[in-house]
Formats: structure tokens, C-alpha cells, sequence
């Protein structure tokens, strides 16, 4: 942590746009990578080769970057298409399911910000641990969650992920803490987490993700705190969608520069609209990480397309020019652009998979309206709020009458 | 994860991964060891005197002795002995790994014991006191208590909170406050309050055991005091059920239950009541303030026909009006007078010695309040 101190000044001389307010990842055109020779594309589909990204897709704190191209395969190219898609058609059916009255209350969408929990899943193991906040949906699918199930989720239905338990915010898998509702606790938990990790000395890693909102909670400093002193195996990862809900992030936080607010943790920007940058960075950070150098602070720069919740048009606090710039740099068009640039996928293919993926998802929504909802019964209601075999001997209804022992 | 649940609970009891394991003598009903049932108020051959304090600190070692995943973290946990010298010793018995001292910071290190217990481990999070875990209450009850609920079982939490709870002596307003009946109404907590060395022995070792996350309450004026502990209890294997009361003095005239200090405070006067009066009152030790043992303050309630509740909490919305309002519920033909409380005064707790004895319940204010209710 010390060196650092000597060295933040020559890092600054030496980024442009380092320390300054103005943030090249958010200028209106945005470099994504490109591929300096296509003839070294290898026909076979699970050759790997590697992909240049553009040189301002990170921005470094007290942190070497990673380099600025990653190794991949056709296969993993047209997998992070195909991911990137599912989770816009999901998010798009939950959108219609809601404006249908069939999902209640909260329902917070990811869309625009697929590069990040595709780039994220496909940089880490099943036995890397992942816990974010309530933009969940996304992540909750990358970790081997079904769509039938998250549909079934948000449907309120007994065969859901949860069993039509926590609805939109809480959703679990192996290896996935959720889903958290409250803004910034799950920044703790995520430090605890990995904290067994190094406990049972794994080798592990834990991404522990939260939003720009998230960031000014004083439990995300606390956490940074801990995590830096005990040297924990984790990547915190501020998804900087550039809104805490309406309030825009120059609103909200003293220095925007949510990579730079780990202080005496190395940080890095990625630009988030890039998936191929989220991989490459996620990579480097998790190998930096697992050698036990101590945990990191990420920054996503993405964008919401959505408004924050449903109940948000997502147009009171933002202008139009904004949100068609932003249009501009979707992360599922640019990739596809790429692809085809490549090679790799022709526009044929392209809309192929998107209609295979349009195809599933309905497949999916039909069975997730097919499951049944959870019955009526008080030991529905009253199973596991405890760990079956240790309940208390009685639990009380709305009236006495309703106890149940 | 989404197979159909048609079935459930029981086929759940039978797949589950705890359940499958032997189930901990803590949750198995007929495994209360008989002798917890039979065992006097303190003569057994064999007693030692121990103090609440070297009780607990004695549950914490056996239990960081038996289970690798247990481990305890908390202010001043490890270097300094403990804040109350509760964990005296156990950082040189079981190293930096196990004994964890935490930087000042409440909501960040019981967030990060939550969350290491969602990750399979089962922390022991020390608050230097209750007044103090105010400051990670979200934690408690948002991440640790409902997690299990909203997973829909597939996410459990075996977390145990510990801490002096309740007011101390001469600490004022911010440092005393009894936050039983805060946690006590929170679906998937369990919260114990110990008073005796047995009580704060059996039932931590309880609370470390339970695969749900706990709230042992324990009381700060409490630690230094000795009691009398049978061999049994001092056994490495000794565990008290969660969720059932004991009665620490039976009686045929009034039953008082009460928790904590004040089941101290409820026996002297209760010899008090026998001298003066006559009069034989059944005290009621709660231990477990949630799950609550209704079935036993129900009981008595029906032997004694008259019921007060003794409890050092403030008096609006506390464990005393929710036991009041459950003999209401279970025992109202059987009330011969109206049950009542003894609690704390409804004020930030003062500084100053006379007022701080007016804010709190003492032994003459039980006796005298009994004696209204009998009509003495």
C-alpha cells in the first residue's frame, strides 16, 4: 500500500484524463475492440486466438492494467453473443410480464448492462463465489440459475427459484448469495464470504458486486476497510450504471471515480459496454487476486436502458440525446457488429441465434406460467424460516387460530 | 433447485443435508438431557461455583474446540481478552485465525460474519454490547434472519450474535437498553437470554449449534456473579434447549415470569412474598425469548391463576406485553386477577445512582407489586 503513494503521481502524469473529472470512457463515441488482423482467425471453433481491445477500454488506479487484448475462442465469442442475448429477451419478457400485471412489486431490469455479468461469469469458476444487489436477474441466469425458474421467480410460482419466496430481488444458486434488496449490505456479506474462502483457504475468489448508489454507503467503506487488512480474496465490482435510481452520479458522489474509491485499494475502470474488456479485466483481476496480492476495485461503466425500476420511465432525469448516445454503444449490437466484421458469425447467424434465443425464452415464459403457485396452506407459508429439524414448536398466524404446532 | 415441491415439508426433512446428518442433542425435543428436568436449584454433589463470565467463556472453547468452522470475531476479541474478559484465553488456545480481532465497525464485521456464514462457516459475532449492534441491526435481521425464507431453504445462515444486553450500571442512556423484544419479534431469529453459569453455558453452546442464525442476549451485570454449576453442566456435552423456559422455584399462588437479571431479582423477592405473606410464587426462568415457552408460562398460569411478568426492558411493546397478551389468548379463563408487569421505566436511561434505581425494576418493586395483585 505504501510504494503506491510514491508512484500516484507519476500515474497521473503519465493517464491522460486520470484525476480529472472528465471520464474517457463516457465520451459519446466508444472505441470497442477491434481486430488488427483477420486472417489469424483460425476456422476452428475452439482454436484460441486473440482479440485486441481498444486502448481506452481501462482507466488504472495504483494498478498495472491488464493487456489490451484477450484470448478467446469462435465458440466463446458467439457463447458471450448468445448470453448477451438471453438476458436482454429475458429481461424484455419480464418487462412485458410486468406491464401484464403478472409480476408484482419490484422488478429492476438489466438491460444495457449484459456485458457485465456475461463478461464477469465468463472470467470466473462455479467455484468462485458471486453476490450482488437487486439488479439481480442477470447474474442470477449466468450462474446456472434456469430462465423458466427466474421467470417462475418473478411469476410468484412454487417451482420459481426461490419457490415464489423472494420474488425479483432474491434469488440464489450455487455459488450465487443473490440478490440482496438493501442498498450497500451486501457489500459486507460479499467480504464475509470471501473471508471463508481464505478461511478454508479455497483459492477462490468472490466478486461482490454493488451499483454507484450503493457506493456512498458507509458499509461499503467498512468492508473495503477489513478486506484490505486481512487481504481477501475478492474483486469488489461497482457497476456504474450512472444513476442511483433518479439521481444522477455527479449528484450523489463527492468523486465519481468509484475505481479510485477503495483508496488504498488498487482499482481499475473497464469499460462495461464492452464485454470482451469486462473478460479480459475480470481475468487479470481474478489472477492477480488468487495470488493473494489482496482484493481490488472495480468500476463497470455501463448504462441503464431501462429505467430504474418498472415504475420508472427512466426519462425524467435524463435527456433524450443521452440515452440515444448510449443506444449507440449497446453492448449486444456492437458485439454482433464485431462478429461479423470478424467474420465469425455472419448477419445470417446472428439473427438466427436471436430468434433461437426470442423461441427458448417464450418456451420458457410458457412453462414458467405453467407452474403452479405455491398452495395456500400454513405450512407453505411457514416453511423455511428455519432449517428443517430445528423449527420452534409453534408458529403464529393472524389469529390464534391460525397457529400452527 | 426448482424441482417440484409437492411433497414438502416432510420429504424435505428427509433429503435435507441437515436434517440427513444425526440432528444436534440442541434441537431434538426428547434429547433436553433428563437431568436439565430434574435437577434442583443447586445441592448435587459435585457443584462448582462458576461465574456467568468463565460459563460462557468455557461454552466458546469447547465449542471452537469441537468445530473447525466456528470461529469468533468481535472488538477487542483476541489480543485484549475481550472488552469483559469473556474470551479470555482463547486467542492463545486457538490462535489469530479463530480469535479475530475486528476494527471498530459494527455493520461492515457483522456483515462479513453474515456472509461467511452463508458461505458454510458458523461465526460467533461479538457486539462489545447490544447498544453498540444497533449499528448492524440490518444485518441481523435483513441478510441474516430472512435469508433462509427468501432462498426458499436453500440458503441458510448458522450465525450467533452475542453481547451484554440491558442496562449496566452508571453507563446512561446509550449504553443501557434491552433489546429483547427487538430481535424477539423477528421470523427467523432465535434469541436466548441466559441469567444462571448453566443457563449462559448450555444455552450458547445451544446457539452455536443451531444452523439458525441466534441472538444470545447476555447481561453485563450478570458476568462476574457465581453460581453453583452441577457436573453435568460442566461437561463439555451439556446444552440446553432453545425454546424452553425453566422454573426456578415452583410455586402454587402467582407465577412470575421473568428473563435474564431479573429472574435474580424475581427469586429474592419470591422468598420475600413466602416470608412476609406466606405467599408461594412460581418463578418461571424464560432462557428463550424466541422460540417463547408458552406451553410452560400457560401451565403455571393455570396451576397459579395469577401471572406477572418481571423484565428490566422498557414497558411499550415489550416481552412482558407480548406475554401478557398470550395469557390473554391461552389463559384468560384461568386468570383470577388481571396479569401484570413489572418493566422498566418508559426513559432514556439517567445517569445519576437514584434515578438510574427508578428506571429499572428492583426487588421491592416486585415485591409490592405482587402483593397489589394478590390483594395481600
Amino acid at each position: 500500500m505504501r510504494p503506491f503513494n510514491a508512484s500516484l503521481l507519476s500515474l497521473r502524469a503519465r493517464i491522460p484524463g486520470l484525476g480529472t473529472s472528465t471520464c474517457p470512457l463516457y465520451t459519446s463515441t466508444r472505441r470497442f475492440a477491434q481486430v488488427a488482423n483477420v486472417q489469424d482467425i483460425p476456422t476452428e471453433d475452439d482454436k484460441p486466438f486473440t482479440v485486441p481491445i481498444a486502448d481506452t477500454s481501462f482507466e488504472t488506479y495504483h494498478f498495472d492494467p491488464p493487456t489490451y487484448s484477450v484470448k478467446t475462442t469462435k465458440s466463446q465469442l458467439k457463447q458471450l453473443f448468445r448470453d448477451m442475448t438471453t438476458i436482454r429477451r429475458m429481461e424484455l419478457t419480464a418487462d412485458g410480464l410486468y406491464k401484464q400485471r403478472k409480476i408484482r412489486g419490484f422488478c429492476h431490469l438489466s438491460i444495457g448492462q449484459e456485458a457485465v455479468s456475461v463478461g464477469i461469469e465468463h472470467a470466473i469458476t462455479r467455484e468462485d463465489k458471486l453476490i450482488t444487489a437487486y439488479r439481480s436477474h442477470g447474474n442470477t441466469l449466468m450462474r446456472g440459475g434456469t430462465i423458466k425458474s427466474i421467470l417462475g421467480e418473478l411469476l410468484g410460482r412454487r417451482d420459481g427459484i426461490a419457490h415464489g419466496k423472494g420474488g425479483s430481488m432474491h434469488m440464489y444458486a450455487k455459488s450465487f448469495f443473490g440478490g440482496n434488496g438493501i442498498v450497500g449490505t451486501s457489500v459486507p456479506l460479499g467480504t464475509g464470504i470471501a473471508f471463508a474462502q481464505q478461511y478454508d483457504q479455497t483459492g477462490n475468489i468472490t466478486v461482490n458486486l454493488y451499483g454507484d448508489g450503493a457506493a456512498n454507503q458507509g458499509q461499503v467503506h467498512e468492508a473495503f476497510n477489513m478486506a484490505k487488512l486481512w487481504n481477501l480474496p475478492v474483486i469488489f465490482g461497482c457497476e456504474n450504471n450512472k444513476y442511483g435510481m433518479g439521481t444522477s452520479v455527479e449528484r450523489a458522489s463527492a468523486s465519481t471515480e468509484y475505481y479510485k474509491r477503495g483508496q488504498y485499494i488498487p482499482g481499475l475502470k473497464v469499460d462495461g459496454m464492452d464485454v470482451l474488456a469486462v473478460l479480459a479485466a475480470m481475468r487479470h483481476g481474478r489472477e492477480w487476486v488468487k495470488a493473494g496480492k489482496g482484493p481490488l476495485v472495480y468500476e463497470y461503466a455501463t448504462y441503464r436502458f431501462a429505467g430504474h425500476s418498472m415504475s420508472d420511465p427512466g426519462t425524467a432525469y435524463r435527456t433524450r440525446e443521452e440515452l440515444q448516445t448510449e443506444r449507440s454503444n449497446d453492448p449486444i449490437s456492437n458485439l454482433k457488429s464485431k462478429l461479423i466484421d470478424w467474420g465469425i458469425m455472419t448477419e445470417d447467424e446472428a439473427r438466427a441465434v436471436d430468434k433461437e434465443v426470442r423461441g427458448m425464452v417464450s418456451r420458457e415464459v410458457e412453462a414458467a406460467e405453467q407452474m403452479p403457485v405455491p398452495e395456500p396452506r400454513w405450512d407453505v407459508l411457514f416453511e423455511d424460516i428455519y432449517v428443517p429439524g430445528s423449527e420452534p414448536d409453534q408458529r403464529r398466524g393472524r389469529t390464534v387460530d391460525e397457529t400452527v404446532y | 433447485m426448482a424441482a417440484p415441491r409437492l411433497f414438502r415439508p416432510a420429504t424435505r426433512l428427509l433429503s435435507s443435508r441437515l436434517a440427513s446428518s444425526p440432528l444436534r442433542p440442541a434441537f431434538a425435543k426428547s434429547c433436553a438431557p433428563s437431568f436439565v428436568r430434574a435437577r434442583g436449584y443447586a445441592s448435587e454433589s459435585g457443584t462448582k461455583e462458576v461465574t456467568v463470565r468463565d460459563a460462557l467463556n468455557e461454552a466458546l472453547a469447547e465449542e471452537l474446540e469441537i468445530n473447525q468452522k466456528t470461529f469468533i470475531l468481535g472488538e477487542e476479541v483476541a489480543q485484549y481478552n475481550g472488552a469483559y474478559k469473556v474470551t479470555r484465553g482463547l486467542l492463545d488456545r486457538f490462535g489469530p485465525k479463530r480469535v479475530i480481532d475486528t476494527p471498530i465497525t459494527e455493520a461492515g464485521f457483522c456483515g462479513l460474519a453474515v456472509g461467511a456464514a452463508l458461505a458454510g462457516l458458523h461465526p460467533i459475532c461479538e457486539f462489545m454490547t447490544f447498544n453498540f449492534a444497533m449499528q448492524a441491526i440490518d444485518q441481523i435481521i435483513n441478510s441474516a434472519a430472512k435469508t433462509h425464507y427468501m432462498s426458499g431453504g436453500i440458503q441458510p445462515c448458522n450465525v450467533t450474535f452475542r453481547g451484554p444486553n440491558g442496562f449496566a450500571a452508571g453507563v446512561a442512556a446509550q449504553h443501557s437498553q434491552d433489546y429483547s423484544a427487538w430481535y424477539g419479534s423477528i421470523p427467523g431469529l432465535k434469541v436466548v437470554s441466559p441469567w444462571s453459569s448453566e443457563d449462559a453455558k448450555g444455552l450458547l453452546k445451544a446457539a452455536i449449534r443451531d444452523p439458525n442464525p441466534v441472538v444470545v442476549l447476555e447481561n453485563e451485570l450478570m458476568y462476574g456473579q457465581a453460581f453453583p454449576m452441577s457436573e453435568a453442566a460442566q461437561k463439555s456435552d451439556f446444552v440446553l434447549p432453545i425454546g424452553k423456559a425453566k422454573i426456578e422455584r415452583p410455586g402454587k399462588d402467582l407465577t412470575i415470569v421473568s428473563l435474564s437479571r431479573c429472574v435474580g431479582q424475581s427469586l429474592t423477592a419470591a422468598s420475600e412474598l413466602k416470608q412476609k405473606y406466606g405467599v408461594d410464587a412460581e418463578v418461571i426462568n424464560l432462557r428463550s425469548i424466541k422460540p417463547l415457552d408458552v406451553e410452560t408460562i400457560i401451565a403455571s398460569l393455570k396451576k397459579t391463576g395469577r401471572l406477572m411478568v418481571v423484565e428490566s426492558g422498557y414497558p411499550m411493546f415489550g416481552v412482558s406485553s407480548e406475554i401478557l397478551a398470550l395469557s390473554m389468548e391461552y389463559g384468560f379463563d384461568y386468570l383470577t386477577a388481571p396479569a401484570v408487569r413489572v418493566t422498566g421505566a418508559e426513559v432514556p436511561t439517567p445517569y445519576a445512582h437514584g434515578l438510574e434505581n427508578m428506571a429499572f425494576p428492583q426487588e421491592d418493586t416486585i415485591v409490592n407489586q405482587a402483593a397489589k395483585l394478590l390483594r395481600l
